[in-house]
């Protein structure tokens, strides 16, 4: 435990403000690194590097106040209150994520028993945002969106859940705190000094889910129902200002959740083998976030180098290719828990 | 323990309007999302009763997956923006009041029944019996046989669905 003695209404306050805190910061990371400095090294961007003189610091900066500045657009023909709500169903989808991510063995809001399960469940309700958002718009571009994404997600839902089941089956458990700490007191082949990393024995399983979560996140091989060639961009072409500025949070926001959720499952988390105790406390955080830019830069290098995947080979990908391989890596993993 | 009690009620209401909602409303769409907050509201009775992964199967398949399948449906065939006064109803009040009030007679009769007035005393046993870890061990070991035969059921209405979808 830490060292600190603090009451529980305290500990709510610090936990609400360090969740309500963490999805402008995700986002803003990610934007910041990946899309504005990463892309614009890797596509030869001018533009982002511009602003404020030094690598184009301030970019970011004047995006934030471009869309404060920005006016508050309803369709006529909308529906008002879906057309609000939707936005807001997104982001808190992607906030209850980050209830169950364990930052340090004591640093987690919710030690919740069946952690993972929970947290792809909550994040299966951003759907329910997506086509409110495309529905109300009374816009057909945005319909027509709505439903590629609806489409998308329900078929890369699986892939995800079969590639977190075999870590579920590895580890024994679906607590996140858990499954960090077998893979820090593990050995694999009888090597202690790196513990047990699932991504070394459950690496199609890591596959698996940056592929999916690059879906489920509609990023770009799997962007099909945001192309701005074809739909403008698909379910939010009606949301201006600060509305769509929450959608882009919660996307941003996703991807800092589902890299942390990949961090914690297959590269160990918060935890760094030989540190125990109540300096892991304080180091964990830290170790996730750098274990979690990893992943995210691997997710973020996919979305800048390849080109859109078609809706068919987008769906045909996900049925006939991913969900086969990850049913026979849950064969495989059950049977090796099993026989050793 | 009236905390579990106020906060039964609390949701229990909404669940109630919310179900209201669901067969008043003049709009397909509108009726769908109704019925999310009905089951967000089982959801949250589950959790009430410490059967936190039960809660969380609901979630992820009737709120996750479900009722997206009925927007999905809905939106791909028809996707009326405006309230549709009079189009969503029939002349079946008498009969669906039967129905309803037969269930809801046969359920209390039944709950009442099997409880008789046993009130559930909160737990650490009770928390322990509704964890992940027991309810797989139940359902692997003791009702297997149940589990196998719905598991068989599904697979035959998937492939019956696939059958009847297919074009050639």
């Amino acid at each position: 435990m830490l060292a600190l003695e603090i009451g529980w209404g305290t500990t709510l306050a610090i936990k609400t403000l360090v969740v309500l805190m963490i999805i402008p910061l995700g986002a803003l990371i990610l934007g910041y690194v990946f899309l504005l400095k990463m892309m614009s090294h890797m596509q030869s961007r001018l533009g982002p590097m511009d602003p404020g003189g030094f690598h184009g610091w301030f970019q970011l900066i004047g995006d934030g106040m471009k869309f404060i500045q920005k006016e508050d657009i309803m369709p006529d023909g909308a529906d008002r209150r879906v057309f609000a709500g939707a936005p807001a169903v997104v982001l808190i989808s992607t906030f209850l994520v980050f209830l169950v991510i364990p930052m340090g063995p004591d640093l987690v809001v919710k030690d919740l028993d069946v952690g993972v399960f929970y947290a792809l469940a909550v994040s299966s309700l951003s759907v329910i945002g997506v086509l409110m958002a495309g529905w109300a718009s009374a816009n057909k571009y945005a319909l027509l969106g709505a439903l590629r994404a609806a489409g998308q997600l329900i078929a890369y839902e699986l892939p995800l859940l079969l590639a977190v089941t075999g870590v579920v089956i590895q580890a024994g458990t679906m607590n996140l705190n858990q499954i960090v700490i077998q893979q820090q007191e593990n050995a694999i082949f009888g090597v202690d000094w790196i513990g047990n990393p699932y991504i070394l024995t459950q690496f199609v399983g890591f596959a698996l889910f940056i592929i999916a979560a690059q879906a489920e996140l509609t990023q770009t091989p799997f962007d099909m129902p945001v192309a701005e060639s074809e739909l403008v961009s698909g379910y939010m072409v009606e949301y201006t200002g600060f509305r769509f500025l929450f959608f882009f949070m919660g996307e941003f926001g996703t991807a800092f959740a589902f890299s942390a959720i990949a961090a914690t499952l297959f590269l160990g988390g918060y935890a760094v083998p030989w540190v125990h105790g109540d300096a892991a406390n304080w180091i964990g955080p830290f170790v996730l976030f750098g274990k979690l830019m990893l992943v995210a830069f691997l997710m973020f290098w996919a979305r800048f180098t390849y080109p859109r995947l078609r809706e068919d080979q987008l769906q045909a990908f996900a049925w006939k290719f991913l969900i086969p391989i990850g049913l026979a890596n849950l064969l495989f993993t059950a049977f090796f828990k099993v026989a050793l | 323990m009236w905390e579990q009690e106020v906060a039964f009620w609390i949701i229990a209401v909404a669940m109630a309007l919310a179900a209201i909602g669901v067969v008043r409303s003049d709009n397909v769409v509108h009726a769908a999302l109704y019925l999310v907050v009905v089951l967000a509201g089982s959801a949250a009775q589950y959790i009430l009763l410490l059967a936190e992964f039960v809660a969380w199967v609901q979630v992820l398949i009737y709120i996750g997956a479900i009722v997206v399948l009925f927007l999905f449906g809905i939106m791909l065939t028809r996707a009326p923006m405006r309230e549709e006064s009079g189009k969503l109803d029939n002349d079946q009040r008498l009969a669906s009041a039967v129905v309803s009030l037969f269930l809801f007679g046969v359920l209390t009769v039944f709950l009442v029944d099997a409880f008789q007035g046993d009130e559930v005393k909160f737990s650490d046993d009770l928390v322990k019996l509704g964890s992940s870890a027991n309810v797989g061990e139940s359902i692997f070991r003791e009702y297997v046989i149940p589990f196998e035969v719905v598991s068989m059921l599904l697979l035959a209405a998937l492939v019956g669905a696939v059958a009847l979808a297919r074009k050639d």
